[in-house]
């Protein structure tokens, strides 16, 4: 984009600027400047470091303009100043009373999405009752036993107006069904349904470790569950491929985006290979990424992350639909980066990472908590972290303008480093066999553990300052904000509830219905809509769970992945 | 010279962050101990009866789904119920203050928390399974 002559100019001047500059170095002893994810950055960055094409080809295929490939820019034309990001603030715990009041609250106060946290035994199949649910009832989100369980929490919101997304995995396609089962029963058709679902299963046997059925089966789950979608849920994303908890377990920056990009190419192979038409399902695939402390680098990182996938939606999978091209995606802000310690500098920390993400594009965002580290959010910490959006959103001026970093010497050079870095784990995915292969030999999982241990070790070797923990430490510090309890009443009420519904349901349809269940799963079908027929009939989360298992097994981890480095 | 430390790390529980104890059980191996990673959903039982089997100086447990205060109490009367309340238990993960003293109480060890260095960790193992060490010959 710059003549070469101009750049031969700029090659001379830098080597006189660098004479110069040497003299101010020779001064001090200086430490290494590296990244969060341990890649070294450079004192200065310059046209010379962007990649040079010989014509204004180069501009249109790397970067171009916001809402046109290859969407580095944005997925949108207008960005911010049409629409802003959607605040959306996770939540749930307890019962499905309290997690009800939490998400009118939320709504009431400006949240302008619901997204449902819900707890271990719901993640792992596993009903209130079941005794491998002890303790952990309500503790890490909301507890879903049956479809009454999403009457109460969804009670008084209008499903028609609201979007929402649900943090499940494994059991995935029963709770959209119970949504759908709650829609149906207000009278709202499934078609109006807005939300997103995460169903990543891929990245469970990566990082996250909520998982219940061996991989195949999983993914039968998925392209049923998307079929169904496609046809009868139309707005509604099905699965929402997460990069969140890759990077909480460990990764680095580009092994976040290799690895969550290698999964999602995955489904797509998958569903095409069911015969579904890549540009009928691809439209409502999304993404969901961390914003960790690196503020420059995380920027880089999703606008490499549209980069790429649109030139793989086009060039590779052929996808003609412009809508197929566009990755779309949710933030979070890093839990890991969170400190116990001053726990109220995890506002500032989030703050930062909440911008990098809004400068990065991003379509809805979640801001932690100053708690996290402590328990669940209290009520006061959970508005803080949303007011921290809105502050962004209406006090910063960030949003005036369409991704202001463009051009930035340095951003484009971390966008470009960010996708040749990423190409050269596909590659090696690749060579291994497959995103499938490497969770089964272990590899993604090992590469965690290591890039975990490394970033750990830095720290206890003062080579990364991580304020408040290994630098500027108060003396004889005392927590002194207030933390959330779940009351252990939640377990009993719960365990009592789902044992009611139970025995008060029409057993002969939901029995029908499980039955129906076994069969589609052993056989031939769509599973999603045996599902669907269960959830109506008030058969719990782990009634269906347990005929999974007995159908398709469950899975465990490989003494391979459990290496630790 | 004093025989290697021998640690069983295990999850209990429903909860599969597994990042923390992996680095704990890298550092401690690292720190020259022999460490047994029995893995994720392991029961009081099978965390027991592996520690028992392989012969372990010290059990280490992680749980960041709060599930602490059940879990805890169900491996320390797993221990007793097999006699082998001479291994030492301590664990890790996100557990409130007034808890942590609570499960100190109980007869765990030692409980750290988020931002805790792995020094601390090993350094504490050190001393406490020396101290039984010699326990062990002046009896």
């Amino acid at each position: 984009m710059f003549a070469s002559k101009f750049l031969d100019k700029l090659k001379a001047r830098l080597a006189d600027w660098n004479t110069t500059a040497e003299k101010t170095r020779q001064k001090k002893s200086l430490p290494r400047f590296f990244t969060v994810s341990g890649v070294d950055i450079d004192e200065l960055y310059t046209p010379l470091d962007i990649k040079q094409g010989h014509d204004d080809e180069h501009y249109w295929n790397e970067i171009g303009l916001p809402g046109e490939y290859p969407y580095t820019r944005g997925v949108h034309h207008t960005m911010y100043r049409t629409r802003l990001w959607t605040m959306r603030q996770f939540a749930g715990m307890g019962t499905p009373r309290q997690t009800n009041e939490r998400f009118k609250y939320i709504l009431k106060q400006g949240g302008t999405g619901l997204s449902t946290a819900f707890d271990l035994p719901t993640l792992m199949g596993y009903d209130s009752d079941h005794p491998r649910s002890l303790g952990e009832v309500g503790k890490c989100g909301v507890a879903v036993d049956t479809l009454a369980d999403m009457e109460i929490i969804f009670d008084g919101i209008d499903l028609a107006e609201v979007s929402t997304s649900m943090t499940i995995n494994s059991p995935a396609s029963m709770l959209l069904a119970m949504y759908i089962a709650v829609a149906e029963k207000k009278g709202i058709p499934s078609e109006k349904l807005r939300g997103t679902l995460q169903n990543d299963i891929l990245k469970e046997y990566i990082a996250q470790k909520e998982f219940i059925f061996p991989p195949r089966p999983s993914i039968r789950l998925i392209t049923d569950m998307m079929d169904y979608c496609t046809k009868h849920v139309p707005q509604w994303n099905t699965i929402s491929i997460s990069g969140y908890h890759i990077r909480e377990a460990g990764a680095t920056a580009v092994q976040e985006l290799a690895y969550t990009l290698a999964d999602g190419f995955q489904y797509i192979e998958s569903a095409i290979e069911t015969g579904q038409d890549v540009d009928e399902f691809a439209p409502r695939l999304s993404y969901f990424f961390n914003a960790h402390s690196d503020f420059f680098e995380e920027i880089a990182k999703y606008r490499a992350a549209r980069r790429i996938f649109a030139k793989r939606m086009k060039n590779k999978y052929g996808a003609k639909n412009p809508k197929s091209w566009l990755l779309r995606f949710h933030t979070q802000t890093a839990g890991c980066s969170l400190t116990a310690q001053q726990p109220e500098n995890n506002i500032t920390r989030t703050a930062i990472q909440a911008l990098s993400a809004v400068l990065g594009g991003t379509q809805s965002l979640h801001t932690n908590s100053m708690d996290e580290t402590l328990a669940l959010p209290s009520e006061k910490a959970a508005l803080i972290a949303l007011r921290t959006q809105q502050v962004i959103a209406y006090e910063t001026g960030v949003a005036n303008t369409v991704d202001p970093l463009a051009g930035s010497y340095f951003v484009e050079a971390l966008t470009d480093q960010m996708e040749a870095e990423c190409e050269k784990i596909f590659a090696e995915i690749e060579e291994r066999g497959g995103v499938l292969e490497c969770i089964e030999q272990g590899y993604f999982q090992r590469e965690l553990a290591k890039s975990a241990y490394a970033h750990q070790t830095e720290l206890e070797s003062n080579e990364r300052v991580i304020v408040g923990v290994n630098k500027f430490v108060l003396d004889d510090e005392k927590v002194d904000i207030p933390v959330l309890k779940i009351d252990r009443a939640v377990e009993q009420e719960q365990v009592a509830f789902v044992k009611k519904i139970r025995a008060e349901r029409d057993q002969g349809r939901a029995q029908q219905a499980l039955a129906k269940l076994r069969e589609v799963a052993d056989g031939k079908g769509n599973t999603f809509e045996a599902i669907l027929e269960c959830s109506r009939a008030y058969v719990s989360v782990g009634e269906m769970c347990d005929v999974l298992r007995e159908c398709w097994g469950e899975y465990s981890e490989s003494a391979a992945a459990m290496q630790v480095s | 010279m004093d025989k290697k430390i021998r640690v069983l790390l295990a999850k209990p529980g429903l909860d599969g962050h597994d990042r923390g104890i992996k680095v704990i059980a890298a550092a401690f191996r690292d720190a020259g101990f022999e460490v047994i990673y029995t893995g994720l959903r392991q029961t009081p039982q099978m965390i027991v009866q592996a520690a028992i089997e392989e012969d372990v100086d010290a059990i280490g447990v992680s749980i960041l789904s709060g599930a602490h205060m059940t879990l805890f109490p169900a491996i320390l009367d797993e221990m007793k119920a097999k006699n082998a309340s001479d291994i030492l238990l301590f664990g890790g993960g996100i557990i409130p203050e007034d808890d942590k003293q609570e499960l100190e109480k109980m007869g765990v060890t030692k409980v750290f928390t988020p931002g805790a260095p792995t020094d601390a960790a090993i350094s504490f193992l050190k001393e406490a399974i020396a101290g039984r060490q010699s326990d062990e010959k002046i009896m």
